[in-house]
Order: C-alpha cells, then sequence, then structure tokens
C-alpha cells in the first residue's frame, strides 16, 4: 500500500509535483503515465525519500519511508538502472544490497539465476552492462529482499521484447500474490497490459485517475466498414461523435451496442466492431496531457 | 451469507500479516562500508598503490640512502609521504562514488538515514587510515631492519611511542580534510582538485602573503591549518601550539565539514 497525500515539491517558482494526492493498493499494478518532466520520478523520489517533499506526505505500508527499520525488506525500488557503480561487478553490487538487508548470500544467486544474469555476467563490471542488463540487476536489487511493495520507474526501458514479457509475467504475480506494484513508464501499450488502476499525470498535476477499466471506458469503440464515410454520416445524425482512424475506421464515442444498431438501422456492413482499447490509452493520454505536453495539442 | 463469502473470495490473496524486520544496526552498515571501499576497481586499485608505495618507499631508502640515513625515522618519512596524499583520497571517493557514481540512490534508499551512512563512512576511514598507518610503520621497521643488515650499520630506532601517535593524528587529520572535502563537494574529481587546492596551493598562497604582508606573517599560526599540522611531524605540542591546531583547525575543518554535513542531508539525491 502506497499512500501519497497532497504532495507537493517545488523547485524555485517551479511546482514539479503540485498537490498529488493518490494510493497505490495491494494485489494491483497500478501505472503511472504522464509526459516527459510530467513529475513521475520526482513524486517517485520523495516517496522514498531521496528528495525532500515541499508539502504534504508520501507514506508505505502506512509508514513514512524513513520510519521503516529496513526498507529493502518491505519496498523494492528502482529508479534509474543507470545509477549504479561502473566500476562494481553485478555480483558485489548485489552482494553490497544483500549485506545492507541482511540477508544471507545464497539471495545473490538466487535473484541472478531469477533476472537470467548469466555467471560470466555478473563477475563483469556494470561499466559493460548493456542498459538491458542494468535494468535487470536494478530489478534484482529491488526484489532481493522478498518485499511487499514495488516501486519502479521506467522499468521495462531498455528490456528486449522477451525481457519486456518476462517483466510483465513477474509484476503481475507479484500483484496476484498480494504485492502492491506502482510503476511510471512512458510504454503505453505495456502499461494497458499490465496496469489495474492508472494515475494520469502532467506538469505535476493528476490528470485522471481510477481503475484502468473506468478510465478507459470513455475512450470508446473502433468501427470498421468498407462504407465508412455512410458509416459516419448515419452516427453523426444520430448524435455520435466520430473520429477517423486509418483508412476504414473509426472512434466513436459510443459502446460497440450503439454503433452496432445504427449500423444495422443504416444498413452498412461492418468488418470490425470491437471496444477501442489499444489505441484508447494512447488517445485518452494525449487528450489529457494535450494541454501540458511539450507538442501542445496533440494531433 | 454465501454472496458475503464469495465477495471476501475475489479480493487479491491476502498475505499473512509480516513481522517488522529489525532495524539496520550501525555495525553492519560499518561492514557494507569498508566492503564497498574495496570492491569496485577503483578502490581495488588505491588499495594496491598504497601497499605498493609502502614497498616502493621502503625499497628506495635501502638503495638510495646513505648509510647513516638508514633509521627508522627514514623509513618511516619515505613511506608517509605518499599515505598522506592516498588516504585523504581514499576518505573522499568512499563519499564522492555515492553521487559521481550515483550510487547513492540505491545507498540512501536502503537506509534512508544519511547521518547514520555518512558517520559509518567516517567511522571506516578513520579505522581504515590507523590501519594504513600501522601497516606503513611495519613494512618501514622491516625495511629499517633488512635495509641495515644489508648495509651493515646498526638498527636505529628512532621513532618514539610519543611520535607514532603524533604521527597517527596527523595522517587521520589529513584523511578528514579528505572526507570534509568530500561531503563539502560531493564530486570525485572535484574533491580531488580540492584536495590539491587545499594541501598544495593555499599553503604557498599563505607562505607568499606572509613575506609581503606582516598582519598575516603574524596570524599565521592561528589561521594555516596546514602550518599548525606541520608542527605535529616534530612530535611534541605545546600548549600555544595545540591552541593554534585548534583554531585553525575549526575554520578549515570543523566548519566547512558541518556545512557539508548539513548539505548532505538537506540536497536532493539525484
Amino acid at each position: 500500500m502506497i499512500q501519497v497525500t497532497a504532495l507537493t515539491r517545488t523547485y524555485g517558482g517551479l511546482r514539479a509535483v503540485d498537490d498529488v494526492t493518490f494510493a497505490a493498493r495491494p494485489g494491483r499494478v497500478t501505472g503511472f503515465l504522464g509526459p516527459n518532466g510530467a513529475g513521475k520520478s520526482t513524486t517517485m523520489r520523495v516517496m522514498v525519500g531521496l528528495t525532500p517533499a515541499s508539502s504534504g506526505s508520501a507514506t508505505v505500508l502506512g509508514r513514512k519511508y524513513a520510519d521503516l527499520p529496513n526498507p529493502g525488506r518491505e519496498v523494492g525500488v528502482l529508479l534509474d538502472a543507470s545509477a549504479q557503480h561502473a566500476g562494481r561487478t553485478g555480483r558485489e553490487t548485489l552482494k553490497v544490497a544483500a549485506r545492507t538487508m541482511g540477508l544471507p548470500m545464497r539471495r545473490v544467486d538466487e535473484l541472478l539465476d531469477l533476472v537470467s544474469l548469466t555467471g560470466t555476467e555478473s563477475e563483469r563490471r556494470v561499466k559493460n552492462y548493456s542498459l538491458g542488463m542494468r535494468q535487470r540487476l536494478g530489478i534484482a536489487t529491488a526484489l532481493l529482499g522478498d518485499p511487499e511493495v514495488l516501486i519502479l520507474d521506467e522499468p521495462a526501458n531498455g528490456l528486449d521484447p522477451a525481457g519486456i514479457r518476462w517483466m510483465r509475467d513477474l509484476l503481475t504475480s507479484f500483484a496476484n500474490k498480494g504485492g502492491t506494484v506502482l510503476l511510471s513508464s512512458h510504454l503505453l501499450h505495456e502499461i494497458e497490459v499490465i496496469a489495474d488502476d492508472l494515475v494520469v499525470i502532467g506538469q505535476g498535476r493528476i490528470v485522471a485517475q481510477g481503475t484502468k477499466a473506468e478510465l478507459l471506458e470513455s475512450a470508446g469503440t473502433l468501427v470498421r466498414s468498407a462504407h465508412v464515410i455512410e458509416l459516419a454520416r448515419a452516427l453523426e445524425l444520430d448524435g455520435i461523435h466520430t473520429v477517423p482512424s486509418g483508412r476504414d475506421g473509426l472512434r466513436v464515442e459510443a459502446d460497440a451496442d450503439q454503433v452496432g444498431k445504427v449500423a444495422l438501422a443504416a444498413g452498412v456492413p461492418l468488418t470490425e466492431l470491437r471496444a477501442a482499447e489499444g489505441a484508447g490509452l494512447e488517445e485518452m493520454f494525449l487528450e489529457l496531457t494535450a494541454d501540458t505536453s511539450r507538442e501542445g495539442a496533440a494531433a | 451469507m454465501s454472496t458475503t463469502t464469495a465477495t471476501i473470495d475475489r479480493v487479491p490473496a491476502q498475505v499473512a500479516p509480516r513481522t517488522a524486520p529489525a532495524p539496520i544496526p550501525f555495525t553492519r552498515l560499518m561492514t557494507v562500508e569498508l566492503v564497498k571501499m574495496f570492491n569496485t576497481r577503483a578502490g581495488f586499485w588505491l588499495m594496491m598503490s598504497m601497499a605498493g608505495a609502502a614497498v616502493i618507499a621502503t625499497a628506495s631508502v635501502i638503495l638510495f640512502a646513505p648509510d647513516s640515513a638508514m633509521t627508522y625515522d627514514n623509513f618511516g618519512a619515505a613511506i608517509g609521504v605518499p599515505m598522506t596524499l592516498l588516504l585523504p583520497v581514499m576518505a573522499i571517493l568512499s563519499v564522492t562514488s555515492e553521487y559521481s557514481q550515483r550510487s547513492g540512490l540505491t545507498t540512501f534508499t536502503l537506509v534512508p538515514h544519511r547521518g547514520r551512512v555518512i558517520r559509518a563512512k567516517a567511522v571506516v576511514s578513520m579505522a581504515l587510515g590507523a590501519v594504513s598507518i600501522g601497516v606503513a610503520l611495519a613494512i618501514g621497521a622491516l625495511g629499517n631492519v633488512v635495509g641495515s643488515a644489508i648495509a651493515g650499520v646498526d638498527t636505529v630506532w628512532d621513532i618514539s611511542a610519543n611520535q607514532i601517535a603524533f604521527l597517527v593524528l596527523a595522517n587521520v587529520l589529513n584523511l578528514l580534510i579528505g572526507f570534509m572535502l568530500g561531503v563539502l563537494i560531493r564530486n570525485s574529481p572535484g574533491a580531488i582538485v580540492g584536495f590539491v587546492v587545499y594541501s598544495f596551493v593555499l599553503p604557498t598562497l599563505s607562505l607568499v602573503l606572509g613575506n609581503f604582508q606582516q598582519w598575516w606573517e603574524d596570524l599565521r599560526p592561528w589561521l594555516d591549518f596546514n602550518w599548525a599540522q606541520g608542527e605535529l611531524y616534530d612530535g611534541h605540542l605545546t600548549a600555544t601550539e595545540w591552541a593554534q591546531l585548534g583554531t585553525s583547525g575549526s575554520i578549515w575543518l570543523v566548519v566547512p565539514l558541518i556545512v557539508g554535513l548539513v548539505m548532505v542531508m538537506r540536497s536532493e539525491v539525484k
């Protein structure tokens, strides 16, 4: 359980995190979304005490992070996979963490095994690691103490497709066992597949939060037809807003059932009709963060 | 009734409440910090070069010094010089690597009390400094025995226990200067350059200034920390010299150390 309450962090006049309140619940994966510089990483750093909050608070497992007696045993944290001593081997990095937490050294081998770093790789210095390998090492450090809560900033960065799949399974099973996962990412597809709850942040403020189902409900329906123009006309006549999607598709702000009825009444044959899931999150994300993104209103 | 049960069943598996883990003891932090000093490439070679420099210095005295100079004092001095350079670097790196290598992100997340981590680093640095000096004196003693035997002269033991105590104090102060610069600057190259300026450039400037300005010449023993430390190598300090060491040390070591510690506690770890 992570609870963030009215959290604010300012840098001079800039409110990097502005009155942010949300919770990440046990047994669920909470996706933390936002454009670059929206305040995701700052929020996460405040949670674990690396950055002091200007006001507001964050608790993990009901306590301030700094009050946890041995935080590594309760909370696994990976904020930046590149933030590891380049002159230390992967194995030594894990051994230092295990020693700090008071864990037996066999945990190091177990974790190396879990994140698929081979014996030879673990003896190499982190300087020679690829981003994907550093990411695996960082995840190993986070999981070392068998924590109840995971706080991960962009953990899928640099992982290959197999690695991303592995990470997804790992986090899902972690949550299924009752763990709390807070994970930030700008890889929307990843978040969409894995997250149960979403928190969307833009320019330091929360712009939307809720379960994935709730948030994507409003994202509408995707419908395809060879007669897309007639279909669009019929839907518009019914007062349903449509947006072209591809050559023969429409994104419609109505549920599939309603779109089907309109198409039937208009006598337009459909080739596809489904909830606009895939692009839904992307659309929602761009729409919600349009005012705050660098590119301005998304095309 | 059955509905209630069904609802409960759908709640994700509730794990049995865990017992809170035991707090991290300070002794463990010291062990961790000690290990961290040796298990990086830089740390390993720093230790190696300290041992190497001690052996080379001893060998040089045996090979090049005249027989009359084959005394424990000279062996000690030859080994001491590289030591006074390398020990502060070791103390600097133990602090700055957390920032320059960014490993502090993990360190300060696993131990969210920066004061404890920094204290562990300070204790370990000082202990390691004391041990290094012990090892250096032992190598020097060995060199003294071997050297005098080779040269066929009597072995001269001209360092008193008192002198050794002052030597240790001088080296620990020197190491603390490194530690202070590490805490204050929090950047490896920056702090090492800072140390060179502090130990070599400032004393020269002070000397030059003293040559031209009488007021500085008069105040120098009280304000020039390097000058005050120099007295330690003579093996005895008068009450005035102790006071001078205290005054200049407060200005050049204690105050900046406090400023640095406050900054460590308040700054963001990025």
